[in-house]
């Protein structure tokens, strides 16, 4: 496995992710911990398959990974590590430091011992989340040193060096990542692995005890902390000057990705700029970016989102009586939204600096394509349970959704997602539309959204008796951010063996008194479950539960088993079409003729639509084994 | 002088293009050259349009600018089109030419455009070399094996900074044993699909 191997100044070609980890590795990692979340999921998979490569190979790996419930249990649990002495790791994607901000806010008063990085993925332009928040804002609210790498070899040093900044520091790490960070793959020059600690020791000390007299201490020593940080910020290698060309007032400030934005424009603009590129961004070298407002007439800021450094940059100029210009997002030429691109950068600095754009306007296509969205898979379970809930519910049926695979049921035919707000929400907005309307209420969450944040919600249904239908898609694995296990399944994130928590047991120890677990390939009897599930009067708990398409068509791959597919008797077809209109697989289409057939390549041979379809129409067909 | 090749790859959630894009990189790190890719992953796999960049050579960020695309290589005849304002007159784009019909054609009435049109659309944009890698890939022994036929005529259309073997070998290296051949054969019907444009 060439991400454990211990060559130095060998280079291999390693996504921002695993960069990470292995920059995490070459830091000498004890314990990393997750709830995953897009883009930040390949770290922890990546220890995740490092474990399990090391057991498969009867080594023992020399470092904990836990897919822990949530980001918060996953913060503490890194936390603790960190209090004992040993180096740690925690990483989620930006809405999930959210969850982990309760204890992130007083963790920060409290310090840390061994070097602890929090990783935290923010997804501009919302490629896989619900919002594009600006987590550099964490690193201000709660006064967290913060480490933002621009490209995947910086990101492993990063990693590396993060954990003696945060030892020197005594104070944990935000690490500041962007998907195009996470997602992007470069080549890593490989430096030697560092000795891990195997146990630590836990110190007792009454500082760690945050009540109101300890924390007014631990407030101000955290303040004298970040002056110490920022003395870090100044000689850091991360933040440096770069000049291009010859000498000119023109400086540029930059950090991220976007740096990378910014050599590429002042290059292919032919022009020069003092560069200011940033990689410990809190907090500011404060001298270095002085030097650079008394160097400048004009200062351009490029940052994605939020005008974080724009906004210090102002109070600093202000402070120093300067007339420099500075030029953003305040004057218009860069936007608050979404995410920057090669073309936007150089646009903008071309505009500010009055130099003509090399880039061709960006022209799409002129005739009308169909839009492709990520749809529900072929075969996918979560879609006749959503039939056989559209069947069973009356039809101003209100459906508050969670965060999985299951929120594309919001789209057509299916339309089973009316709200959605974040983890957990679904449950919760149920109680809160109950007792607000006298509409039916079906709630949808995955197993693993239910152990992330689901339960309490429950308990708040069954202590108040609010009548909703509260249905856990139960498909045992965390599909949507790559099928990582949770604690519905019998196999840990190393590997190892583990206690399977059955959702109904647990619906049933939160004193649900209607329960009822359904397989949704039973498409009928699933539909009945939701009737009875609506005439309870009460909270009632719906456990459909049927394994992932994705998954159990790999594991018939892997063992040889044949996967069928199906086909439509053109002659008994009578185009009533509740198979696209109603039940809305991908696999089908309309031929030219308006017959309607379904694509061999996209059926995932599931067979739920035989029962859907009323003319008896559909009918397995050969059996296909492509495979790799 | 700076070089640098912009290849943008394009198709449908689970096609292989996210793998297509990795195996390039690697190549391009085995051929000892500067590569930097951009994937998505994620929601967006879903059955969803999928787009990757692997730029080479003296390049430093991970996405391409538009109109700079040396190559598009798409495995979905209209997702080429899709991502034409990454092309210029100089850009060579190899698409295969069997279309997956999304479902909002189906179930939202949108119209999936005939490929006559599609295809005089984007010659009138860039070059244009249009492969049945379906039926390569079927021919070769295993459908998914298209993302590599779409990789061999990549490799044969004087793109890359490399030698098609390099990229070849990279390819057999990466997949098991037992699937070698079904590979070499899917990436030489590749690269024989591009002779004439």
């Amino acid at each position: 496995m060439e991400i454990i191997e211990d060559k130095p100044e060998k280079a291999i070609l390693l996504l921002g992710n695993e960069a990470i980890t292995r920059g995490a590795l070459e830091g000498g990692i004890d314990v990393a911990t997750t709830y995953p979340g897009t883009p930040s999921s390949e770290i922890a998979d990546t220890f995740s398959a490092i474990a399990k490569y090391l057991k498969k190979n009867g080594k023992k790996p020399n470092f904990h990974f836990e897919y822990s419930i949530n980001e918060k249990v996953a913060l503490e649990m890194a936390a603790a590590a960190s209090f004992s002495g040993l180096r740690a790791l925690t990483c989620m994607k930006h809405v999930g430091l959210n969850v982990a901000s309760d204890a992130l806010m007083t963790y920060l008063y409290v310090g840390c011992k061994g070097g602890h990085i929090i990783v935290t993925a923010d997804d501009p332009y919302c490629h896989s989340s619900q919002n594009e928040q600006d987590n550099r804002y964490f690193a201000l609210f709660g006064s967290a040193p913060m480490l933002e790498p621009s490209s995947p070899q910086e990101a492993k040093e990063m990693t590396r060096i993060g954990f003696k900044i945060s030892e020197e520091l005594k104070q944990p790490l935000l690490f500041r990542t962007t998907t195009r960070l996470n997602h992007a793959r470069g080549p890593i020059t490989l430096k030697k692995l560092e000795k891990t600690r195997g146990k630590g020791y836990f110190e007792k000390d009454p500082m760690l005890v945050t009540v109101p007299s300890t924390a007014r201490a631990n407030h101000y020593d955290l303040l004298k902390k970040m002056d110490q940080a920022e003395k870090i910020s100044e000689k850091s290698p991360f933040n440096e000057i770069i000049t291009t060309g010859e000498t000119n007032e023109i400086g540029i400030v930059t950090s991220g990705v976007s740096f990378n934005y910014v050599k590429e424009a002042v290059e292919d603009l032919e022009t020069s700029a003092k560069i200011l590129k940033l990689g410990m961004t809190h907090p500011l070298p404060r001298k270095m970016c002085e030097k650079l407002i008394k160097s400048c007439k004009e200062i351009i800021i490029v940052e994605e989102l939020e005008p974080i450094l724009e906004n210090q940059f102002k109070v600093m100029a202000y402070d120093l009586g300067s007339n420099v210009k500075i030029f953003g997002k305040s004057t218009g030429h860069f936007s608050r939204l979404y995410e920057y691109n090669p073309y936007i950068v150089t646009d903008a600095i071309s505009k500010i600096l009055g130099i003509k754009n090399p880039i061709s306007n960006p022209t799409g296509y002129k005739i009308k394509l169909p839009s492709r969205p990520p749809a529900l898979c072929p075969g996918c379970p979560h879609r006749a349970t959503y039939f056989a809930v559209k069947k069973a519910s009356p039809k101003n049926t209100v459906y508050p959704t969670d965060i999985g695979c299951y929120t594309l049921g919001k789209e057509p035919p299916l339309e089973v997602a009316d709200l959605l707000l974040c983890m957990g929400a679904n449950a919760g907005i149920a109680c809160g539309l109950s007792v607000s309307t006298d509409q039916k209420i079906i709630s949808f969450m995955g197993d693993s959204t239910f152990f992330h944040s689901g339960i309490p919600p429950i308990i708040d249904a069954v202590h108040h008796n609010h009548d909703v239908v509260i249905t856990i898609l139960d498909n045992r694995t965390t599909a949507m951010t790559g099928h990582q296990p949770n604690p519905g399944t019998d196999f840990d994130g190393m590997g190892r063996p583990a206690k399977r928590i059955h959702v109904e047991d647990v619906a049933k120890g939160c004193g649900v008194e209607h329960i009822e677990v359904t397989n949704p390939s039973d498409i009928k009897e699933t539909t009945q479950v939701f009737k009875r599930a609506l005439e309870f009067h009460g909270p009632a708990v719906v456990v459909s539960k049927s394994p992932c398409i994705l998954l159990e068509n790999r594991a018939k791959r892997k063992t040889g088993k044949k996967i069928p597919t199906y086909e439509i008797d053109q002659d008994k077809c009578k185009h009533c079409k509740t198979c696209i209109g109603q039940f809305g697989c991908p696999a089908f289409y309309y031929a030219e003729d308006e017959s309607i057939h379904i694509d061999e390549l996209q059926c995932n041979g599931c067979g739920d639509c035989v029962q859907i379809c009323p003319f008896d129409s559909i009918s397995k067909k050969e059996e296909k084994t492509d495979e790799k | 002088m700076k070089s640098k090749t912009n290849i943008v790859l394009t198709g449908v959630g689970g096609q292989g293009v996210i793998t297509a894009s990795n195996i390039l990189g690697k190549a391009t790190v085995n051929a000892e050259m500067n590569v930097y890719a951009s994937e998505v992953h994620g929601m967006a796999q879903r059955g969803g349009s999928v787009i990757c960049c692997v730029r080479i050579g003296d390049v430093f960020g991970p996405l391409i600018a538009s109109g700079t695309a040396d190559a598009i290589i798409s495995t979905e005849p209209i997702e080429a089109l899709r991502y034409i304002q990454y092309s210029s007159k100089k850009t060579k784009i190899i698409t295969d030419i069997n279309p997956i019909i999304p479902f909002t054609v189906a179930v939202g009435g949108e119209e999936y455009p005939s490929l006559d049109e599609v295809f005089k659309e984007i010659k009138s944009r860039a070059k244009l070399y249009k492969i049945d890698a379906l039926k390569i890939a079927r021919d070769s022994g295993a459908i998914i094996t298209k993302n590599i036929v779409i990789l061999g005529a990549l490799a044969a259309a004087e793109i890359l900074p490399f030698k098609y073997n390099i990229l070849l070998d990279t390819i057999l290296d990466n997949v098991p044993e037992k699937y070698r051949r079904i590979n070499e054969r899917a990436f030489r019907g590749g690269m024989d699909s591009i002779q004439s444009p």
